[in-house]
C-alpha cells in the first residue's frame, strides 16, 4: 500500500511539471475568437483601414506623441520615454497583467498606462473605460500585434492566478453559469444564433458589433456576468484584473490581434 | 472625443483611371430610439448627409437615416480627370460639419 502511494505521489508531480497545463486548462486546440466570426467580419478586422477600431489606434498615436504638462514648464509624452530604440511596446501587450513591482499589485495594460501616468507625467489617471484610456491601450496593444500571449503566473502573482481562476470556475448569477461552462466545455457550439468562442482576450480592446464601439476586456467580462444574470463588478476591479490573468496564462501562446473585431 | 475620420484615396493615378475612395468617420448615428440607464430617451443625433467634392465639384453624395450604424463606412469609385483636392463632407443633422481633404496628383 505504501508503495502504491508513492507510486501515485510519483505520478502526481510528473503532471505537475507542465505546470500551465495543470493550472489552467486550456481549450485544445486553442482558438482565437476571430475564428468564430463569419468571413465578413474577419475581413472587417484585418482590413486595417476599414476597422473602425482603429478609429481609437489614431487617437491612442496622437495621444501617445502628445506632451503632457508636469507642472514647472516640463512637459513629457509618452513617446518621450517608449521610443523605437529606448523602452519600444512591440511586445508589451503580450506579457500583461503583470506584477508592477513598486505597489507588489497585479496590473493590466490600462492600469500600466495610469501608474506611467501618475508616476512618470506628474498628471491624474484616467478613467476605467474612458476614451482616451482606450485609444491609449489599444494603440500600444496594436504595437504588440502578432506577439504571442506569454505569462505566467509567479510566486508573487500566484494569489491573484487562485482568485481569477476561482472566478472563472465559480457558477454565479439567476442562470447558475460559470464562465467555464460555456468556454470550456461547450466552446464551438451554438448559444441561439452565436457561436461560442473560448474566451479569449488577445484581441482588446476591441470594437464589439453590439456596442458599435471599442472597449476593454474588463467591459467584456461584465457583459458577460449580465449575460448569466450576475452582478457584474466594477470595471478595473481587482478580481477582474485576476481573471484577466488567469485567460493569458490559460491563452499562452495565442496571436495579439488588437484591435479585433467580437460580435 | 472628437469626430476622427479616416480617409483612404491613391496620392497619384493616371488620367481616366478609376481610383477606389474609402472614408470612415467616428460618429454615434445616435437614432433617438434607445433608452438611457434611467430610461429616458437619448435624443436622436445622426449624422445627415455625406459628400465628396473634386476640385469644388459634387462627385458622390449619401443621405443617412437612423437605420445606419455608428462610425460609417463608404467606399465609393470616381475617375481621375486632373490635379486637385478632393474634399470629405459630413454633414450632422444639428448642422455641425466635418471635413476632411486630401491631394491628388493625376499625370
Amino acid at each position: 500500500m505504501k508503495y502504491l502511494a508513492f507510486g501515485i505521489g510519483l505520478v502526481l508531480s510528473a503532471c505537475g511539471d507542465s505546470q500551465t497545463t495543470r493550472d489552467a486548462p486550456a481549450p485544445m486546440p486553442l482558438k482565437s475568437g476571430t475564428e468564430f466570426l463569419t468571413l465578413e467580419t474577419q475581413a472587417l478586422q484585418a482590413d486595417t483601414f476599414a476597422n473602425p477600431a482603429m478609429l481609437w489606434v489614431d487617437r491612442g498615436q496622437t495621444l501617445f506623441t502628445k506632451p503632457v504638462d508636469m507642472g514647472m514648464g516640463i512637459e513629457k509624452a509618452c513617446a518621450d520615454c517608449h521610443s523605437e530604440t529606448t523602452r519600444p511596446l512591440t511586445q508589451s501587450a503580450a506579457h500583461f497583467p503583470k506584477l508592477d513591482e513598486k505597489s507588489g499589485a497585479l496590473v493590466n495594460l490600462e492600469e500600466q498606462i495610469n501608474l506611467c501616468r501618475i508616476r512618470y507625467q506628474n498628471t491624474t489617471a484616467l478613467d476605467y473605460e474612458s476614451q482616451d484610456l482606450l485609444a491609449l491601450t489599444a494603440y500600444t496593444a496594436h504595437q504588440s500585434n502578432g506577439q504571442a500571449i506569454s505569462v505566467n503566473a509567479t510566486p508573487k502573482t500566484q494569489k491573484n492566478f487562485e482568485n481569477g481562476k476561482d472566478y472563472f470556475f465559480t457558477k454565479r448569477g439567476q442562470m447558475n453559469f460559470s464562465c467555464a461552462q460555456c468556454h470550456d466545455e461547450n466552446w464551438g457550439k451554438k448559444l441561439r444564433g452565436d457561436t461560442i468562442s473560448q474566451g479569449h482576450g488577445n484581441g482588446f480592446p476591441a470594437y464589439r458589433l453590439e456596442w458599435e464601439t471599442i472597449g476593454s476586456l474588463h467591459r467584456r467580462f461584465a457583459d458577460c456576468d449580465r449575460g448569466v444574470r450576475a452582478q457584474p463588478l466594477e470595471l478595473g476591479s481587482e478580481t477582474y484584473t485576476d481573471l484577466e490573468l488567469y485567460l493569458a496564462v490559460r491563452g499562452n501562446g495565442l496571436d495579439i490581434e488588437t484591435p479585433a473585431i467580437r460580435r | 472625443m472628437s469626430n476622427a475620420m479616416r480617409i483612404s484615396a491613391p496620392k497619384t493615378a493616371t488620367r481616366g483611371e478609376v481610383i477606389e475612395l474609402k472614408t470612415l468617420i467616428q460618429h454615434d448615428m445616435e437614432s433617438g430610439y434607445r433608452l438611457d440607464s434611467r430610461g429616458e430617451v437619448v435624443p436622436r443625433k445622426i449624422l445627415e448627409k455625406f459628400e465628396c467634392f473634386y476640385n469644388g465639384e459634387i462627385i458622390f453624395q449619401a443621405d443617412f437615416q437612423r437605420g445606419i450604424a455608428a462610425n460609417p463606412f463608404l467606399t465609393f469609385y470616381t475617375k481621375a480627370t486632373e490635379s486637385g483636392t478632393l474634399r470629405f463632407k459630413y454633414t450632422e443633422e444639428t448642422g455641425k460639419t466635418f471635413e476632411e481633404s486630401v491631394e491628388i496628383t493625376v499625370s
